[in-house]
């Protein structure tokens, strides 16, 4: 079933554009010209942040600092390799993207800390960033409990991503 | 962040005197950035594909459609809120655009919903139903991860979109205990105040 989706939802888009007689070419255009954008937007600070992650992993405390919180890790049943983008997923979105592919390159798209570093990609968002670009724009100083509640969110969803790809796939 | 990555530079300068591992580390200064740029260029054909669809969606009222649909959800969660007035209906565009996964779409959208609310709420200070709509959207609902499929595509993964389901659980999971949270962060809240009051 889950296959499915991706295709389907590529076709239904474009044929329900079709249907109500939108150009989908200069749509679709327009859009993509903006990925460009952000994804040239994204290129510097990225630069930065995978050569400051890759200065840490080739000196390598990368590795002694993941064996040094592996045991707590462990016990909470979330592969230890992916620990630096669990610490740094609530703080950065560029961050997170060079973790990510850290792991991926490191131990492999298949392996559990790979997949378990994708889910938690995927189903996390950076918390701190949201927060302050929403109160920042409407001039929020007293936020109450709304960290709380999103670390809350932020820590269930990087829990649950160690514990279901386990469960799905090992 | 600068935090971050002063903290990170200086763990690197300690393990690479402690581990010897200078060259190493020159190295790697030497190859990241061309790594940067490789994976920049290999997520920007899935970005703008996406983008592209996107745009059709928006153009052709597919997200409006959605939207609507979200209305009776949103009304649910938001309790008190005033059905059908124009903060419903932007929230439940910048939910549409995060659970297509349309960043760009989704803040503008959300702000102006911010903005919305907060003309009922004392100047400076969080009301509920603002909270609740910040913690929607730093609990992420995207439903397809292009991001995550595409990295793990380059890395040699067999069906890059396997963890679809369990994203789709774990989105779901983390969103909802969010949310619960913060219902029961109100409540306690009401009650305080209540006792304050007495």
């Amino acid at each position: 079933m889950t296959v499915w989706i991706v295709p389907l939802a590529v076709t239904g888009i474009l044929l329900y554009g079709a249907l109500r007689r939108v150009d989908i070419v200069s749509s679709f255009l327009a859009g993509a010209k903006d990925g460009l954008q952000t994804a040239a937007s994204i290129l510097p600070s990225l630069i930065l942040l995978l050569t400051v992650i890759g200065m840490l992993r080739a000196s390598g405390g990368l590795e002694q600092i993941s064996n040094c919180i592996s045991p707590l890790f462990q016990w909470l049943g979330i592969p230890p390799e992916t620990a630096p983008l669990a610490l740094i997923r609530p703080l950065s979105g560029s961050g997170s993207l060079a973790a990510l592919e850290d792991v991926l390159q490191t131990y492999g798209a298949d392996s559990i800390a790979g997949r378990t570093a994708a889910v938690m990609m995927s189903s996390t968002e950076t918390t701190f960033y949201a927060v302050a670009v929403y109160y920042g724009a409407v001039g929020v100083k007293r936020s109450r409990y709304t960290i709380p509640c999103a670390l809350v969110g932020d820590l269930i969803g990087l829990l649950a991503s160690a514990w279901i790809v386990r469960l799905f796939f090992f | 962040m600068k935090i971050a990555i002063v903290i990170m530079l200086l763990f690197s300068l300690f393990f690479g005197i402690w581990n010897q591992s200078a060259d190493k580390i020159g190295t790697a200064i030497l190859n990241e950035s061309t790594h940067a740029v490789e994976l920049v260029l290999s997520l920007t054909g899935a970005l703008c594909l996406w983008s592209g669809l996107m745009r059709i969606a928006q153009d052709s009222g597919l997200t409006e459609k959605i939207s609507r649909l979200l209305q009776p959800v949103i009304s649910f969660l938001f309790r008190g809120i005033q059905k059908g007035s124009e903060a419903v209906r932007l929230i439940a565009m910048n939910m549409t655009a995060n659970l297509l996964g349309l960043g760009n779409a989704s803040t503008p959208l959300g702000i102006s919903a911010m903005r919305e609310l907060a003309k009922e709420a004392p100047k400076g200070v969080a009301s509920d139903h603002m909270i609740f709509l910040t913690v929607l959207n730093t609990a992420s609902i995207q439903l397809i991860p292009t991001t995550a499929a595409m990295l793990r595509l380059r890395h040699g993964a067999e069906s890059p979109f396997d963890i679809l389901p369990a994203v789709l659980i774990v989105s779901l999971v983390s969103c909802v205990s969010a949310l619960f949270t913060a219902r029961l962060a109100a409540k306690t809240t009401i009650r305080w105040k209540r006792r304050q009051r007495l």
